[in-house]
């Protein structure tokens, strides 16, 4: 039995810990070439990180707010406080060891922000905030019961993942200045850059040894079966929630939510690269976004936010 | 002087400082007219204090100042904070604790004991006989309009039944000690009491910083409280449910109590529900859940009555549950505590809890009352107003510290504010002797002083009274000062209730 407040709460606890995750190591592979690359590819890479973060290139004023502004909410540090602040929400449905890293993460942060060191501080909170998400992931591994409430944090952390994966690699693979949204051409410091901030880059060696080719590239971080932030790895672990979720809520099996999963992930397991990057990548990366955004509301609309007299006469 | 001549002046007079103590922490630790938990009057340490008094003599200022800083990280990182209300920011703080623990002896745990049991069993009664058939008011023992002037007095309740008649199941009675060691009852706090979370983290916090002396002292343990409760309302579900749902009911992360709403909801393994998740249909309680709604039995609510249903009591509440007042009407759900306790915690019924007592147990009261003053009695009303500035003036509804004049640290201006509030209505304020209530020895930064601290256990009414043996002390901080409520400089120590 779980309620229906806190199951949304669970999985925003680790949609916005992804997101701040995410977000902290683009800025990390943003500011690492920001240092060392003043070519014209270091910079496109650098346009397109930025693209992701929603800022504009340039200075480290942008590093700081990318981190800290308050008043954005995507920015690192509104990711983490909006996960904590759900966490606190739940504390009597998480582990106190979970809740105490949440909350350890945040007071790191918070200190951090309040130190006045500029120069390297970036790196080292990216750092920070990476590290304090991989322990929270190590402690809810190793402290939480496999009910119904981890199962809504999975779904939030893999449906998260899925999106802004698509998102990033578009803002690559594809060109916006380009009238039909085609693919652009990337040079190895563009494509390594990509896989860095996906955390893929060793990962992608070791399958497909240094040699990086865009095809390959988007391969691996699309459809590639081990990796667990390709978008096809992050769908299957949606798909295989929503199955649990809705095992436990004791609905009819085939829901809205479960078919629009299987169906991504049907997608991404049968497809193939040379199609979807011969055909229209840009679609195809803003239809998983699309399809992300649905099992979303159908999540919410059937466990959530249901019509209370459709409960009644259930 | 020496010590001996120290201890000869000690028989007359009684001693201004302890005794066989090297000044260094205890120099500015003094002796006064209060009762001193830590050493006799004539100066010598008390028998059950000598351990902590040896731990804290081979202990150096720097080392202490580090464990303060170790105890107040572990509160902080395990988010045992309180949010400080009309802060936009949103500011969390600690609690501030105070290292020390503060010892009873088992023999004085077991009378406390017996006469907390004593009163909330009268407190129980009478709250029964006050919403049904009114034997005490036909008698004339307690005024019929003290009670039906209450501001928590609820007519929706005449006539209610509740079930097994437990209408109090949870209650945090304040006790403080006075001069000559007695103790005193000062509050009974009926409605929704809190801070016994801070008891159990308290407990957790001085057993690590202090193992050792923890060990030395055999100290009963209170980590049984979550069980204890459950148990507590499991006597309230209704007879019809078999397997009966409790939740506990908040108003919500932004209470300043969210801490412990949810810390007793993972105690007990029961959910924690706010009332946006509960939805009352055909006078049946439900909580909305991902597998559709599911039944509601016994709800603790840590909702004052007021906010409780915006049908029945404050319609702009958001933190209520339409309708929840005629499903437990309906005796389909039950409530603890129970709506309409507030009528037995104001503060001029409380005059009378001596005679309550009597009433129905035929018993003398074992833990007696401070002297109370009403102001809605002419006499009472004379003398107050002339005493102003010895005595303590209390507004019968309020809470946490608020709407109270201590009359020898109030300025004239501050006394001639309460007589216009009280000859604008006498009914509303109570005035009490200024005790000189207990102090315990502190770790105040520089070195261990004596802070003035009262008592609040929990007493627990289910199938029978259950009291985990120790309470939350709260310490008035501040130099001199009376004041325990954390919102005004309070804080608050480990109790250990020894086994003997």
């Amino acid at each position: 039995m779980l309620l229906a407040r806190v199951a949304d709460s669970l999985y925003w606890v680790s949609r916005y810990l992804e997101r701040a995750e995410h977000h902290a190591r683009v800025l990390d592979v943003a500011l690492d070439f920001g240092l060392g690359q003043p070519s014209d590819g270091g910079h496109r890479v650098l346009d397109r990180l930025h693209g992701v973060l929603g800022g504009q290139p340039g200075a480290e004023e942008d590093y700081e707010g990318a981190l800290f502004d308050a008043d954005d909410r995507n920015s690192v540090v509104a990711c983490v406080v909006a996960a904590r602040e759900n966490a606190r929400q739940v504390r009597e449905e998480i582990s106190s060891d979970m809740w105490e890293q949440v909350n350890a993460l945040f007071l790191r942060v918070r200190q951090m922000q309040g130190e006045s060191s500029r120069g390297a501080r970036t790196h080292f909170v990216s750092k920070a905030v990476i590290d304090g998400i991989h322990l929270f992931h190590g402690i809810t591994d190793s402290t939480m019961g496999r009910g119904e409430g981890w199962q809504y944090l999975q779904l939030g952390r893999f449906l998260e993942r899925a999106t802004i994966t698509a998102a990033l690699i578009d803002s690559f693979l594809t060109d916006p200045s380009d009238g039909a949204h085609g693919r652009a051409a990337l040079d190895q410091s563009e494509l390594s850059a990509l896989l860095r901030a996906c955390s893929a880059l060793e990962a992608y060696c070791r399958h497909y040894t240094a040699d990086i080719r865009a095809e390959r590239v988007a391969e691996f971080l699309l459809l590639n079966h081990d990796f667990p932030r390709s978008i096809r790895f992050a769908a299957r672990c949606v798909e295989g929630s929503l199955l649990s979720i809705g095992q436990h809520s004791g609905r009819k099996p085939g829901g809205r939510a479960e078919r629009l999963a299987g169906r991504l992930h049907a997608s991404l397991e049968y497809g193939q690269v040379d199609e979807i990057l011969n055909d229209n990548p840009h679609a195809y990366l803003v239809g998983i976004e699309r399809q992300c955004a649905q099992i979303h509301a159908a999540v919410s609309q059937t466990y959530l936010t249901y019509a209370i007299d459709a409960a009644l006469s259930a | 002087m020496n010590g001996l001549a120290q201890a000869a002046a000690a028989q007359t007079a009684g001693a201004t400082r302890p005794i066989g103590v090297p000044p260094g922490l205890f120099g500015q630790y003094e002796l006064g007219r209060p009762f001193d938990e830590m050493f006799q009057p004539d100066g010598t340490v008390r028998p059950h204090c000598r351990p902590l008094l040896e731990e804290l003599l081979a202990a150096s200022l720097p080392q202490l100042r580090q464990t303060q800083v170790d105890a107040d990280r572990a509160f902080l990182t395990q988010g045992i904070t309180f949010t400080v209300y009309g802060d936009e920011q949103g500011t969390e703080r600690i609690f501030p604790f105070d290292l020390l623990p503060r010892m009873i002896t088992g023999r004085e745990w077991d009378t406390l004991s017996r006469g907390l049991t004593q009163r909330l069993t009268a407190i129980n009664l009478f709250l029964k006989d006050v919403y049904h058939e009114g034997r005490i008011l036909s008698e004339g023992i307690v005024p019929r309009e003290l009670v039906y002037s209450c501001r928590h007095y609820r007519r929706e309740m005449r006539g209610v039944h509740v079930h097994r008649d437990i209408y109090v199941s949870v209650a945090g009675m304040d006790l403080v000690r006075l001069e000559d060691g007695r103790w005193v009852v000062l509050e009974d706090n009926l409605r929704v009491p809190s801070g016994v979370s801070y008891m159990l983290a308290n407990r957790e916090v001085t057993k690590r910083v202090f193992p050792g002396l923890f060990s030395r002292y055999n100290v009963r343990p209170i980590s049984h409280y979550g069980q204890a409760l459950l148990a507590t309302l499991q006597t309230l579900a209704p007879p019809t449910s078999s397997d009966p749902t409790f939740v506990v009911l908040t108003p919500g992360v932004g209470n300043s109590a969210y801490f412990e709403h949810a810390f007793l909801a993972r105690e007990m393994g029961v959910p924690l529900v706010e009332g946006r998740d509960l939805l009352v249909h055909d006078n049946v309680v439900y909580m909305r859940t991902t597998s559709g709604l599911r039944r509601v039995d016994v709800i603790y609510r840590r909702v004052d009555d007021d906010f409780l249903d915006p049908l029945a009591f404050r319609r702009d509440s958001y933190l209520g549950v339409a309708g929840l007042l005629n499903a437990y009407r309906a005796g389909n759900v039950s409530l603890a505590n129970a709506i309409g306790t507030g009528v037995a915690d104001d503060k001029a019924l409380y005059a009378y809890i001596p005679e309550i007592i009597r009433f129905y147990l035929s018993e003398e009261p074992i833990l007696p009352n401070v002297d109370t003053y009403l102001l809605s009695r002419p006499d009472d009303r004379r003398y107050v107003l002339e005493h102003l500035e010895e005595l303590v003036v209390k507004a019968v509804g309020e809470a946490g510290g608020y709407g109270m004049l201590i009359g020898p640290h109030s300025t004239a201006d501050e006394r001639a504010h309460f007589r216009h509030l009280i000859l604008a209505d006498p009914r509303n304020f109570i005035a009490q002797p200024t005790l000189a209530f207990s102090r315990a020895g502190c770790f105040v930064g520089d070195g261990i002083e004596p802070r003035h601290v009262d008592l609040r256990p929990y007493v627990l009414f289910g199938e029978k009274v259950s009291i985990v043996p120790g309470g939350l002390s709260r310490v008035a901080l501040r130099k001199g000062s009376l004041v325990v409520n954390s919102s005004q400089g309070g804080g608050s120590k480990d109790t250990w209730v020894l086994l003997d």
